[in-house]
């Protein structure tokens, strides 16, 4: 943000008559000051010089594309750039990667895409792609579809497909979100894997008596609280009631919706305290350091253990979240997010985008990703498995047995709702005061959402 | 984008700038009289006044009135606006009714203003008082004090970020509350973390105030000090009687200053959770609302322009001041 300290310096003291020398100096203050908007615009993305045309006769025949990333954080940046390596290498087309910090390139989005986009950009699968499939912000590809289709599993197709029935997306990884644990911890106390939801609090009871704490737990970025919401309200009232409560088909103020509250009310005090001011990689951290027991959140936790070592890798472990005893525990339903690659509303290089999506889209380049990038599995059903660490083998299972999978609750509604001045929000307000009126909460929810 | 972030986060520069354009303008017309510029000259300050201005509407004053008319629509920022998304005062109607956010973000505005007014002001002016003094290593405590200053705000929220982590922060840790049963949750606790980030607005706030001050006293004649001393007055009634009341126009400048950073806090509420839970600012529900990925455009617009509208009162008062000052 500009800084408005300069022009705020107190007039110079003294008999107040302006000179012309003032008069002149104070214009090229506001002149220069007018200047900056301009130059913050010239960073933004839509600056960002496009290769499309003036590479293409360089590059032979393959052209060039241009992708634009949020993947800026070393392992991801490094495993993306050899895989368009490789596509250079093979069909000669060039990918000039444009990446952006992560949540840079979240809050930009639209205007991004309304801009001069690049050929292809990273993004998630469910509603937010839906949105800017809607919008007209991204183009077809169920020509690309129609070519990899049977390397994809039905809930990737559905998955990728806007409210018009097209595709849009190309998913490359997804990770469960799942109750993490240390094997040597639960070695050494001799405990064993809750199957019901009552074996969890009993487990967590105990847990804390041996003085652990059972649930390792953070919410400062204000949506890890959103995935347990997700997966007790999963379990609670299954997965048709879930997604039409993210679409708004059901209502908040429901009954159901209260049941989960109540089930979380049960298991909450089994958390670790003051979540609402720690970073979910502190709370990694906690169960890293063996002070926690258990740990639910999304796959990428273990990049923590990863950098702590292979040894503390090895040590992880995850299950499933246990059965309430309802209908809906055969879904065995999970969170299991799907990252992907669209396509801009008018790519410079149609052709060299769709065959780079295409080759996103090949089992063997997303075992490449997921062999160097370990929390996250492959999307296509054909990867050869062969190459995963003990965790990815187990995520595949479990994600490969579940019926239904969602993606995530930011995900899977309207992003207004689900952000810091609403779902986030709320969620943050029932972990501090789980014992307020659940009533008021509910209904404050809802009008939030009606207000939308 | 960038200037809607712009106009929405420091809706108080551009008025400045207006005033300064304003005394500007209103210059050649009084020297006419002396007719002392030659034809070029008119020409040179025609085009001086006419670039910026030119400047000044296109990239300030464009930008505040489209997020005005923005303000009665409920455009999500993509496309076109059409006719069936003019909502007229529907926006301003949910902000003052329903918009749970809304009344606690005006609250945390006025308890950011009060903190800064009288507590980090008056201990910035304190330190510039005694700082005056020529005390042994004044240039030292200067540099340390006003160090700060030169950082962001961004940079300064992350540093304070660190220093309040439960677990890994110096605060918990030198207090030894890093415990899951004594922990001090500095920045989740909403009772407690609209106070951990005053503590770090101010670190840097009354190094500011400080330096603005010291160079306001040091500017006051030294004869009228003198005379207070030889009738006889003491060092704090030269002070209180003397020296502050010359000091008149700094010290409103110091007071505009302060409500304006107050009214433009964002920075280190959005560093430490994006302005959630305890920390709802209106500058931080302009941007959560408007940019970012919910694009609600229309509505963030309507709590700028709610924003602009308080912002309005300090400056005209700081503008007035400085045109009765010019006239004088």
């Amino acid at each position: 943000m500009a800084n408005p300290d300069t022009p705020l310096l107190p007039p110079p003291p003294g008999p107040s008559t302006v000179t012309r020398r003032d008069v002149l100096k104070g214009m090229a203050g506001v002149a220069g000051l007018a200047s900056v908007p301009a130059l913050l615009a010239a960073c933004g993305p839509g600056a960002t010089p496009s290769t499309g045309g003036a590479g293409a006769s360089a590059a032979g025949s393959g052209g060039s594309i241009t992708l634009g990333s949020n993947y800026s954080d070393e392992v991801p940046k490094k495993v993306l750039q050899g895989i368009v390596d490789t596509f250079t290498k093979n069909t000669g087309t060039t990918v000039k990667v444009n990446t952006v910090d992560h949540s840079t390139f979240q809050n930009q989005i639209s205007s991004y895409l309304q801009g001069t986009p690049d050929d292809v950009w990273t993004w998630f699968s469910g509603f937010r792609m839906r949105f800017f499939a809607k919008q007209g912000l991204a183009t077809d590809i169920s020509d690309v579809w129609a070519k990899v289709d049977s390397k994809y599993g039905e809930a990737f197709k559905v998955g990728s497909t806007g409210d018009d029935g097209k595709q849009y997306f190309i998913p490359i990884y997804l990770y469960p979100w799942a109750v993490f644990y240390r094997k040597s911890v639960w070695a050494e106390k001799k405990y064993t894997i809750p199957k019901t939801f009552d074996e969890l609090k009993t487990l967590a009871t105990k847990m804390k008596s041996d003085g652990l704490i059972p649930f390792a737990f953070a919410d400062k970025q204000g949506w890890p609280a959103q995935g347990t919401f997700d997966i007790l309200n999963l379990r609670q009232n299954g997965y048709d009631f879930h997604v039409a409560l993210m679409a708004g088909k059901e209502k908040w103020t429901d009954p159901r919706v209260k049941a989960v509250f109540d089930k979380w009310k049960e298991i909450l005090p089994f958390h670790q305290e003051g979540a609402a001011g720690r970073d979910w990689a502190d709370a990694s951290t906690t169960l890293l350091q063996k002070r926690a027991g258990m740990y639910f959140h999304g796959m990428f936790t273990s990049q923590q253990f990863q950098t702590a070592g292979q040894a503390d890798l090895d040590d992880l472990d995850f299950f499933p979240y246990p059965d309430f005893g309802t209908q809906y525990d055969a879904e065995k339903a999970l969170d299991a997010p799907i990252d992907g690659f669209m396509l801009s509303k008018a790519p410079k290089n149609l052709e060299g985008s769709k065959a780079f999506l295409e080759y996103l889209a090949q089992p063997a380049t997303q075992v490449t990703w997921v062999s160097q990038d370990k929390s996250n599995i492959a999307a296509s059903k054909d990867a050869d498995t062969s190459g995963y660490s003990p965790l990815q083998k187990k995520a595949a299972e479990v994600i490969g047995s579940a019926k239904r999978i969602t993606q995530f609750l930011d995900r899977d509604t309207n992003p207004e709702f689900a952000g810091p001045n609403g779902m986030q929000a709320f969620l943050l307000d029932f972990i501090q005061n789980p014992d307020k009126d659940l009533a008021v909460l509910q209904k404050k929810i809802q009008d939030f959402w009606d207000t939308l | 984008m960038a200037d809607r972030v712009r106009e929405s986060t420091a809706p108080a520069l551009p008025d400045q700038q207006v005033g300064r354009a304003g005394v500007a303008v209103s210059e050649p017309r009084r020297r006419r009289r002396y007719s002392l510029l030659t034809g070029r000259d008119k020409l040179v300050l025609a085009l001086m006044v006419g670039v910026p201005l030119f400047f000044d509407i296109a990239l300030i004053w464009g930008p505040t009135v489209a997020s005005f008319l923005f303000s009665f629509t409920n455009w999500n920022g993509i496309g076109g606006i059409t006719e069936k998304n003019i909502i007229g005062l529907k926006n301003y109607e949910s902000l003052f009714t329903a918009y749970q956010f809304f009344w606690p973000a005006l609250q945390h505005n006025l308890i950011w203003l009060g903190f800064l007014m009288f507590i980090a002001t008056p201990l910035g002016m304190f330190m510039a008082v005694l700082l005056d003094r020529e005390i042994r290593g004044t240039r030292f405590y200067q540099t340390i004090f006003y160090l700060p200053v030169v950082l962001s705000l961004a940079v300064i929220g992350i540093i304070w970020s660190l220093q309040y982590a439960p677990e890994q922060g110096f605060i918990n840790n030198a207090l030894g509350r890093t415990g899951n049963d004594n922990l001090i949750d500095w920045l989740g606790n909403p009772d407690l973390n609209l106070w951990a980030a005053l503590v770090a607005t101010s670190w840097r706030h009354v190094g500011y105030i400080m330096v603005l001050y010291l160079a306001g006293l040091k500017s006051v004649d030294p004869a009228l000090r003198e005379a207070a001393k030889v009738d006889g007055a003491s060092e704090r009634q030269t002070f209180m009687r003397v020296v502050f009341p010359v000091m008149a126009p700094i010290n409103v400048v110091i007071v505009v200053v302060t409500t304006i950073e107050a009214l433009r806090a964002f920075d280190i509420a959005y560093i430490i959770n994006g302005g959630k839970n305890g920390l709802e600012l209106l500058s931080t529900l302009i941007t959560n609302n408007s940019i970012s990925e919910s694009s609600r455009v229309g509505f963030g617009s309507a709590i700028a322009v709610i924003l602009l509208v308080i912002s309005l009162g300090p400056i005209v008062i700081f503008l007035t001041r400085m045109m009765r000052e010019d006239r004088r």
